[in-house]
């Protein structure tokens, strides 16, 4: 039988220290980028125009298409090989300080083309992809998009409330905006570019991550049921030990399906996988290292009681006691 | 051995599930299943008939990026005056382009409202989106107006001027002198001369009269393109306005006329009230004009249409006549020789027989109540989504194989219960899809991807649920039976959160990533029963079949 992690004894709780410190490491270069140049919003939010391009002529290259759009008037227009070397995407936002309106943005895609064509000829490219985007519907998914992260989760808090306690739904809630945070940190760093879709990856996370915590969760609530002699901290740091295997294979098996999408999917998809790989990865160590600290913080901040009088905390200084001995 | 009942219960559920989402005849019939079904599509031809094509194909729909077509969100235009009842004039305008596009031809198209003040118009397969836009957008409010005959605005042109005068308008350099400009525009045409007068004392210095040239027709002005922008402003000014001759409106030509070697805008002093307008139109077709080899869209009135019309033109003989679509001067205002009764054509220029044909198309379909804005426009070449569900399937299929290996490596035996679970979580997923009607996109596709994933995850609780038990020194019956039933719990939170977070994807997405919510609630619906009802089944006739095992390979 080939198992991993089997019996295994890990004191999380002990190592939540170093946990916060790889936290912290990911997140501040993450947000300092995000303060110094913001976000890569996608012309979805910001409004514009997107043309992507398939060139038939070989000869055709980003700074060819770049003096053609300056020759034509189109200046500040990004100009980005996309995927395949033939393929570019052509990206003309809306700057916030001009008045721009939905005519402007869909011109701009028709000026883009006659530019293209005066350059290399009608023959030379294939526009296959347009999208023009008007400036009052990028400032309404904008709301959208950030409504239906809040929405979320307050219907997972008392869906939680409502299965466990409070405690649990908080500190699921806390894990979970742990790696929202970590993610927007990590969309940072690479650069990617924002778009709907990416939201919808980030919202799948908080999705995934939950999930994940929620099987620790579970188990602490049945160990709670079956231990009634025993300290929270031991408990929690046994329950996460127990559902390691699973949450191992769990991560394993998902992240080979996202590592697919990154390595043979299209370039459409590609901003997407990469945050739910990562998501995933983060939504593993929180599951393991951040969502059990939270629940004793707040377990030790205001503590439990319930019918069992047993769900004493450890003293301090003992979080680090090796789990009860099996019955 | 016989089957207990619950085992053969089980497999008659299973069996049930598989009918239902594969769908023979006569299930698809009721909507259900993937069975191919026979799918009526109407295309219009190069010669302007519509012609039916029957195809069959698994009933899933596709979304725009994968298939390639044309979206577009349009709302009510309220930039140039107010719309009286915005909901209503949305509702009308969802009916007169749904018509619009039942006659364009388009296979499977979208129409639909979305929230409470925007249209979606998805035409899936369609490439040149400005003449999607063109038949969407416009408006096809058809009239017939009387040109200002009196030459009433001429006349009050110096006053307007004085007005801007007063209230600081000043004419920008006057580019011409006088008559010979005139002369020169007009070709030099002396038979219409009559009116170049007139345009002695227009051109004076004003700021609106030094734009405008009379034209060779009662109430026709021409204003040389560069100085369209300015007189536009100019003449929608209020102070301009209040002076405006009682009864009579300014209408621009529907785009800029040569002349000589400069082009020009007409400006159009016209009745503000149409003699008659498209409404009691009853058909409209396109053809070409023997005699020129022009495009010209034909009418036909209806039978109380023509009598007005004909009532009309009669008491106009010799006047002339504009041809007014949406706000625009078709043409050059033809002049009523006589009573003209329900026929009649609309001359379009040097338009192609497709504009006509566009023209004629958006006259029978009706005019929109409102004009309408296009806010948002998207479209995806068919190759680029065929390169996106080529990719897709690449990546779904190796991405599935990887996690089948990761799974049979890891539980063995049960691994291989496991996956042959999985080949029914793909099943029921793809049923689904095609059962609630919804629609696949690339998001989508990396939902399904994803849904595999954690449809293993429920498996993956229930073994390790299982080998726990088993350590414990439980027989395999009851640690089988123990490990679903401890599994349980956590499989339900687990999959209950994600579908809440996956529903508000769903209210709140659009298009794609609706599509994304809407894969992944379907998947993780049929991820459970797959992993929790099918995987189990697979075990109990498994144990059935060994009554005495000892050791389970897990």
């Amino acid at each position: 039988m080939f198992r991993l992690f089997k019996d295994a004894r890990y004191d999380f709780l002990g190592a939540r220290r170093y946990a916060y410190v790889a936290t912290i490491a990911v997140a501040l270069p993450g947000f300092a980028l995000l303060g110094f140049r913001g976000l890569n919003e996608s012309i979805e939010f910001t409004g514009g125009t997107l043309v992507q391009i398939q060139a038939r002529n070989p000869a055709i290259a980003e700074g060819g298409i770049r003096d053609a759009l300056n020759q034509a008037g189109l200046q500040g227009a990004e100009v980005q090989r996309f995927g395949a070397p033939d393929e570019f995407v052509i990206r003309a936002r809306l700057s916030p300080d001009v008045q721009q309106t939905v005519e402007s943005t869909q011109e701009t895609a028709a000026a883009v083309d006659t530019a293209l064509t005066r350059a290399f000829g009608a023959g030379g490219y294939e526009m296959v992809r347009t999208e023009a985007v008007g400036p009052k519907v990028g400032g309404e998914l904008r709301r959208k998009a950030l409504l239906a992260i809040l929405l979320s989760f307050g219907a997972t808090l008392v869906y939680l409330w409502f299965r466990f306690e409070w405690r649990f739904g908080i500190a699921a809630i806390g894990a979970t905006a742990h790696d929202i945070l970590l993610t927007i940190s990590f969309v940072s760093m690479m650069n990617l570019e924002v778009s709907l879709v990416v939201i919808a990856a980030i919202l799948t996370i908080v999705g995934y991550s939950l999930n994940d915590t929620i099987v620790v969760f579970d188990r602490i609530r049945e160990n709670l049921r079956k231990y009634k002699r025993h300290y929270m901290a031991e408990l929690v740091n046994l329950s996460v030990n127990e559902t390691l295997p699973r949450t191992i294979m769990t991560g394993s098996t998902t992240l080979v399906g996202t590592i697919a999408l990154i390595a043979v999917g299209s370039e459409v998809i590609r901003g997407f996988a990469w945050v739910m790989t990562f998501g995933i990865v983060v939504g593993t160590f929180s599951s393991i290292f951040i969502a059990s600290p939270i629940l004793l913080a707040i377990e030790r901040r205001w503590p439990g009681e319930d019918a069992r009088g047993a769900r004493a905390l450890a003293p301090r200084g003992a979080l680090t006691s090796p789990g009860p001995a099996s019955t | 051995m016989a089957m207990p009942a619950n085992i053969r219960n089980r497999l008659l559920i299973i069996a049930g599930l598989v009918l239902v989402s594969v769908g023979p005849p006569p299930l698809n019939m009721v909507g259900l299943g993937l069975w191919p079904q026979e799918v009526t599509i109407r295309t219009r031809g190069a010669d302007g008939r519509m012609r039916d094509t029957t195809v069959e194909r698994v009933p899933i729909k596709q979304g725009l990026d994968l298939q390639g077509g044309i979206h577009l969100a349009l709302e009510i235009d309220q930039s140039r005056g107010q719309v009286a009842n915005p909901a209503d004039a949305l509702e009308r305008a969802l009916t007169v382009i749904r018509a619009r596009i039942d006659e364009f031809g388009v296979a499977e198209p979208l129409v639909q409202r979305v929230g409470t003040d925007r249209i979606v118009v998805e035409l899936p397969g369609l490439r040149d989106p400005a003449r999607a836009k063109q038949i969407v957008q416009r408006s096809a409010f058809l009239e017939f107006r009387i040109t200002d005959m009196q030459n009433a605005f001429a006349g009050v042109i110096p006053q307007m001027d004085a007005a801007l005068r007063r209230a600081g308008v000043r004419a920008t350099g006057v580019s011409t002198g006088g008559v010979s400009a005139v002369e020169q525009l007009l070709g030099g045409d002396t038979t219409r001369g009559a009116d170049t007068t007139a345009a002695d004392s227009l051109i004076a210095g004003g700021a609106l009269s030094s734009l405008l040239y009379q034209g060779s027709l009662p109430g026709e002005f021409l204003v040389p393109e560069e100085d369209f922008l300015r007189a536009d402003s100019l003449v929608h000014l209020p102070e301009v306005r209040r002076l405006m001759p009682r009864g009579l409106e300014l209408l621009w030509s529907a785009g800029p006329m040569s002349q000589g070697a400069r082009s020009f805008y007409g400006l159009y002093a016209v009745d503000s009230r149409p003699i008659i307008t498209g409404e009691q139109l009853s058909d409209a077709q396109a053809q070409l004009d023997p005699t020129f080899g022009q495009a010209v869209a034909t009418f036909q009135l209806t039978r109380a249409g023509g009598r007005t019309f004909s009532r009309a033109t009669g008491q106009h003989v010799n006047d002339y006549m504009a041809i007014v679509l949406d706000g625009r001067v078709q043409g050059r205002p033809p002049i009523i020789k006589g009573q003209i009764g329900q026929r009649g054509q609309i001359e379009l220029g040097n338009a192609s027989l497709q504009d006509a044909q566009d023209l004629a198309l958006t006259l029978r379909a009706g005019a929109l109540p409102a004009p309408l804005t296009i806010v948002e426009e998207r479209t995806v070449g068919p190759s680029l989504g065929k390169d996106s569900i080529d990719k897709g399937k690449r990546a779904a299929m190796v991405g599935c194989l990887a996690i089948v290996l990761m799974v049979v490596v890891y539980y063995r035996f049960a691994g291989i219960l496991a996956v042959g679970a999985l080949s029914f979580y793909v099943l029921f997923t793809l049923g689904g899809l095609a059962l609630l009607d919804a629609t696949l996109t690339l998001p989508g596709l990396a939902g399904f991807l994803l849904s595999v994933g954690m449809a293993v995850d429920a498996n993956v609780l229930v073994f390790e649920r299982i080998r726990e038990e088993l350590a414990q020194g439980k027989t395999v019956h009851a640690a089988v039976d123990g490990g679903f039933q401890h599994a349980m719990p956590a499989i339900v939170d687990s999959n209950l959160t994600t579908v809440l977070t996956a529903l508000f994807l769903f209210q709140f997405g659009t298009g794609p990533v609706k599509g994304f919510a809407s894969t992944l609630i379907i998947g993780i619906m049929a991820s459970f029963l797959s992993a929790v009802f099918v995987t189990r089944t697979f075990f109990l006739v498994w144990l059935h079949r060994r009554p005495g095992l000892a050791e389970l390979p897990i």
